[in-house]
C-alpha cells in the first residue's frame, strides 16, 4: 500500500513540476503583450451586454437586448444605419469600429448584484469583452460599474436612475446617459406648480431602498422650494404587493397630492391601489386630489393599464418625439421588431453608439483614451436634443420629458403624452451638489 | 495518510487533483472553436465552483449528518461577506484577517440563530431558519443600510480609512485584495497551441482552502462526533430516551456548518470585494439545498459536484443566445436551422432555470442519491461487465 502511495505522490509531483515548467515561460510573454485589458487583436471586437433576462425587470431587459442587437447591426453596416445618420459626430462609417467587426455576448443579471458581477466577469475573463453595458436597476449598475473599474474596461450604464450612480458611487470607467432622480424632480416641479398651484400638501410613499430614498429626497427638495408642504413620508417594503394599508392613512392626512416614489411592479400595485381607493376623484381642501409618479416608463404604464390616465411623471425619452433622431430610431426599431422601443431600449442603443463613436474618435480601444474622448463630449441628433457628457461626473445632461398618462390611447403603445420638454439648463446642477457629494471618480484604469 | 483510511485518502487525492488541474480540466475546447462556449476554465467561475463547494460541504455537515434541513444558510454566507468587506475597508487588504473575521462572526451568528431554532425539529426548524434568514436579508437591504449599504451593496471606496495600508494606490485607484502582496486577481495565461489556460492566484487560494475544508469534513464524518450526529438523524427520540442530551451535538454541527458558510462568504468577498444583500435571500439558501440534494446528501463529494453543476448551468447556459445557436447550426439549410433554434431557444439564455429544473427533476426521480449515486451505478455497471467478461474468459477454455 505504501508503495502505491509513493508512486501516486510521485505522479502528482511530476505533474505539478511539469505544469509549472510549462507555465513559466509564458509568465513573461502573455501578460506584458497587451497594453490594456482585452485589447482586440483579431478582426473583431467583443462588447458585453449584461441585462436582466429573468426577475422583475425582465421586460426592460428584453427590450434593452433588442436595442443592443440593433445598434450592433447598424455599427456593422447592416440595416438602415439608424441614428448613425442623424448623430452629429460622423466618425463612424458603418464598417464596424476602427475597421473591426463588432461582435457581442449577452448575459443575465437576474437584477442581483452578485449574478450581474459574475456574468460581467465571465464576459471580461472568458469572452474578452472590452466594454460592458446594460442593467436595469441602480444597485446592479453601481455594482457592475465598480467591477469594470477594477477590471479596466469601460462601463456604459443602461437604465439606472439613482443619483448615486454618478454621485456617491461614480467611477472613472463608468458613464451614464440616462437621467437621474434629481433631474426628474427639477423637471417635474415647475410643471406641478403650473398645473396644481404652489399651495399643496404632499404625502410621499417611498420604496424602502437606495433609489427610493434619493428619489424622495430630490422631489421633496424641489417641491418644498416652490412652496409645497410635505405632510408625511412613509417607507414601504420593496417586496410589498398590496399597498392598501399605506393608502388608507393618506385619505385622512389632509394631504391633497400623493407622490409615489416607486418603480416597476411596486408602482403598478401602489397606483392601482390608490385609484381603487378613489383618490383620483377625491376633493381635499377644495382642490382635486392628484397623484404623481416621478419616474415613468411605458412598460410600467402598460402594467397599470387604465389607472395611469392623467397621472404626471417624468421620463428620459419617448417614442412619440418628433425630432429626426427619434423618428429614425423608432423607424428602424419598428421595422425589425414590429413595435416602438421603450426608453430603456433608447438609452442602451445610444450608449452603444456613443461608445463606438468615442473609440473611433480616440483611434484606440484603450479605456483611458475612450474615457477622454467621452468626457466633455457634446453631441446632438440622438433624440434628446443637444447633450453634454460632463467630465466631472460622467453624467449626460439633456432635456427631460414630463409626461402624462393619456386619456384616450389610440394603441397599446400610445399610453403617454408629452406635457413639456424641460430644457437642459433647468435640470443642471453643480458636480458637488450635496445630493451627489461623497464620491470620487478616481483615475481611469486600463487594466493589465 | 493524515489519519484517513485508504478509501478516504483516495477521495481526498481525487479532490486535490481535480482542483489543482481544474484550469486544464475545465478548458477542454480550443479558444477559437464553437465549443469554446462550454469552457468553464476562467478564474471567476472556477472560484465560484470551489467557494460554493465549501458552502455546500458545510451545509452537508448539518443536513447530511443530522438531517436538520436549514433553509437559512445563505444568511451566514452574507454575514461572512459583510465582515470581510468591512475588514478590507477598515484594517488591511490582506485576505487572512478578513477570512478569519468572517468565520468568527458567522460562527457567533450561527450560535445565536441555532440556539433558538434548534428548540424545534423537522419542518418547524426549517421555517425558523428561513424566517431568521429572511429577517437578516430585510435588515441588510434597508434597515441596516449604514452598515450594509442596502440595495447597492457594500463596496470599497477611495476614502476608506485603512489602518494597515493605503486608502488609495499611487495612481488613484482602490487597492486590490492580496495575500501578503500576492494579488488575488493576478492571472497567468498559458497558451498551448489553440488552447488558453488561465492560472489565477485567487483560485488557487480558494482551492487550497477547499481541500482543507474537505479534509476537515472527512474527519468530522468519521469521528465519534459524526457518529453521534448520524444517530440524531436516524432516531433522535430514542437517543433522548437513553438519557443523552443531543442538543449540544446538533448545535455544534449547526455552528460548524455556519462557519463553513462564513468561510465561503469571506472567500467570495476576498476574490471580489463586494457584499450584497441578495446573497442572504431565501433563494440563495434554497440554492445550497439544491446543490446538496443534486450531488447527493450525506455523501462527502456529492455537495461539491452539485455546487459545480448548478454554477455551471447558471454561468454557461445563461450566456448562450440565439446568435450563438445560429452560429452552430449555420451549416444546415435555413429552414431546419431556424426550426432547431426555435426548439432549443426556450432552454438556453433566460431559460437556463428551465433546463436546470428539468435536470433536477430527472436526478431526484431516477437517482435519489444524487450525482454520486449516478457515478456509483456507472462504476457498478462497468465492474459487472468486467467481471462478466472475466468469467467468460475463464469458462471459454473449458469448453
Amino acid at each position: 500500500m505504501s508503495k502505491t502511495d509513493v508512486s501516486r505522490r510521485g505522479l502528482l509531483r511530476t505533474g505539478a513540476v511539469a505544469g509549472a515548467g510549462l507555465a513559466l515561460p509564458t509568465i513573461f510573454t502573455a501578460q506584458s503583450a497587451s497594453a490594456f485589458t482585452n485589447e482586440p487583436t483579431g478582426s473583431t471586437v467583443t462588447l458585453g451586454f449584461n441585462v436582466p433576462q429573468t426577475g422583475p425587470y425582465a421586460d426592460e431587459g428584453a427590450d434593452e437586448l433588442r436595442a443592443f442587437e440593433l445598434a450592433v447591426e447598424h455599427l456593422n453596416g447592416v440595416g438602415d444605419g439608424g441614428m448613425l445618420s442623424t448623430f452629429s459626430s460622423k466618425a463612424l462609417g458603418g464598417d464596424g469600429v476602427l475597421g473591426k467587426e463588432v461582435k457581442f455576448v449577452t448575459g443575465d443579471t437576474q437584477t442581483k448584484s452578485d449574478a450581474a458581477r459574475a456574468s460581467a466577469k465571465s464576459m471580461i475573463e472568458k469572452d474578452g469583452a472590452i466594454m460592458i453595458s446594460g442593467g436595469s436597476s441602480s444597485g446592479v449598475a453601481v455594482a457592475v460599474q465598480g467591477l469594470c473599474q477594477e477590471a479596466g474596461v469601460i462601463f456604459m450604464a443602461g437604465l439606472t436612475h439613482s443619483n448615486d450612480t454618478t454621485g456617491k458611487d461614480k467611477k472613472a470607467n463608468g458613464f451614464r446617459h440616462f437621467f437621474n432622480a434629481y433631474m426628474s424632480a427639477a423637471a417635474l416641479a415647475p410643471v406641478l406648480k403650473n398645473l396644481y398651484g404652489s399651495d399643496r400638501k404632499a404625502y410621499h410613499l417611498t420604496a424602502d431602498y437606495t433609489w427610493g430614498w434619493t428619489q424622495e429626497e430630490s422631489i421633496r427638495a424641489a417641491t418644498e422650494a416652490m412652496g409645497w408642504e410635505t405632510v408625511n413620508t412613509v417607507l414601504t417594503p420593496l417586496a410589498a404587493t398590496d399597498f392598501s394599508s399605506y393608502i388608507a392613512p393618506v385619505m385622512n392626512s389632509g394631504a391633497d397630492v400623493l407622490v409615489l416614489n416607486h418603480y416597476g411592479g411596486n408602482m403598478v400595485n401602489s397606483l392601482t391601489n390608490a385609484v381603487q381607493f378613489g383618490l383620483k376623484e377625491k376633493q381635499v381642501n377644495g382642490k382635486n386630489f392628484e397623484i404623481v409618479v416621478p419616474l415613468y416608463s411605458r412598460l410600467m404604464a402598460k402594467g397599470a393599464g387604465e389607472n395611469v390616465k392623467g397621472i404626471l411623471g417624468s421620463t428620459n425619452w419617448h417614442w412619440s418625439l418628433q425630432d429626426e433622431g427619434s423618428k429614425t430610431f423608432v423607424r428602424s426599431f419598428g421595422t425589425k421588431y414590429g413595435f416602438p422601443p421603450s426608453q430603456a431600449a433608447h438609452t442602451c442603443y445610444v450608449q452603444t453608439l456613443l461608445y463606438a463613436d468615442a473609440v473611433a474618435r480616440a483611434g484606440s480601444f484603450n479605456p483611458c483614451a475612450v474615457a477622454e474622448a467621452l468626457e466633455g463630449f457634446e453631441f446632438d441628433g440622438m433624440g434628446n436634443g443637444k447633450t453634454l457628457y460632463r467630465a466631472e461626473d460622467h453624467q449626460c445632461f439633456k432635456d427631460v420629458l414630463v409626461v402624462r398618462g393619456k386619456e384616450n390611447p389610440t394603441s397599446e403603445f400610445d399610453l403617454l403624452e408629452v406635457v413639456e420638454v424641460t430644457p437642459r439648463e433647468q435640470v443642471e446642477y453643480a458636480p458637488d451638489h450635496p445630493m451627489f457629494a461623497g464620491g470620487q471618480l478616481g483615475s481611469c484604469n486600463p487594466g493589465a | 495518510m493524515f489519519g484517513l483510511d485508504k478509501r478516504d485518502t483516495t477521495l481526498l487525492l481525487i479532490v486535490t487533483v481535480l482542483t489543482m488541474f481544474a484550469p486544464f480540466i475545465l478548458n477542454p475546447f480550443p479558444t477559437d472553436s464553437g465549443l469554446a462556449q462550454f469552457n468553464a476554465g476562467y478564474p471567476d467561475l472556477m472560484q465560484r465552483f470551489v467557494i460554493f463547494g465549501i458552502f455546500a460541504i458545510g451545509f452537508n455537515i448539518l443536513f447530511g449528518l443530522t438531517g436538520y434541513l436549514s433553509f437559512g444558510h445563505a444568511a451566514f454566507l452574507g454575514v461572512g461577506s459583510y465582515s470581510a468587506v468591512w475588514m478590507f475597508k477598515l484594517l488591511s487588504m490582506n485576505v487572512i484577517p478578513a477570512i478569519l473575521l468572517s468565520v468568527i462572526i458567522a460562527g457567533l451568528f450561527a450560535l445565536v440563530i441555532g440556539y433558538v431554532s434548534l428548540r424545534r425539529s423537522g419542518i418547524y426548524f426549517s421555517i425558523l431558519t428561513l424566517a431568521f434568514a429572511q429577517m437578516s436579508f430585510s435588515l441588510a437591504y434597508s434597515v441596516l443600510t449604514p452598515v450594509t449599504n442596502g440595495e447597492t451593496g457594500l463596496q470599497l471606496a477611495l476614502d476608506d480609512p485603512r489602518i494597515l495600508g493605503a486608502s488609495a494606490t499611487a495612481d488613484g485607484s482602490i487597492p486590490v485584495t492580496s495575500l501578503f502582496g500576492l494579488e488575488m486577481r493576478s492571472t497567468y495565461s498559458m497558451a498551448v497551441g489553440p488552447w488558453d489556460f488561465q492560472f489565477n492566484v485567487g483560485y488557487y487560494l480558494c482551492a487550497l482552502v477547499l481541500i482543507a475544508a474537505f479534509y476537515v469534513a472527512i474527519r468530522i464524518f468519521r469521528s465519534p462526533f459524526g457518529m453521534m450526529l448520524r444517530a440524531v438523524k436516524s432516531n433522535q427520540q430514542r437517543m433522548n430516551y437513553t438519557g443523552l442530551n443531543s442538543k449540544p451535538y446538533t448545535l455544534a454541527a449547526f455552528v460548524i456548518s455556519g462557519m463553513y458558510a462564513g468561510l465561503a462568504g469571506g472567500l467570495m468577498a476576498s476574490m471580489d470585494p463586494l457584499a450584497g444583500a441578495e446573497r442572504m435571500q431565501w433563494t440563495a439558501s434554497g440554492e445550497v439545498v439544491l446543490m446538496t440534494i443534486l450531488g447527493g446528501a450525506g455523501t462527502l463529494i456529492g455537495p461539491v459536484l452539485g455546487a459545480g453543476f448548478i454554477k455551471y448551468f447558471e454561468n454557461i447556459f445563461s450566456k448562450i443566445n440565439d446568435n450563438v445557436l445560429h452560429g452552430w447550426f449555420s451549416f444546415l439549410p435555413d429552414g431546419i436551422e431556424d426550426f432547431l433554434v426555435f426548439v432549443i431557444h426556450p432552454f438556453i439564455g433566460k431559460g437556463w432555470h428551465l433546463t436546470l429544473g428539468i435536470l433536477f427533476m430527472l436526478v431526484v426521480i431516477y437517482l435519489p442519491g444524487g450525482l454520486v449515486e449516478g457515478g456509483q451505478r456507472v462504476v457498478g455497471w462497468l465492474s459487472r461487465r468486467k467481471s462478466a467478461q472475466s468469467r467468460q474468459s475463464e469458462t471459454n477454455p473449458a469448453e
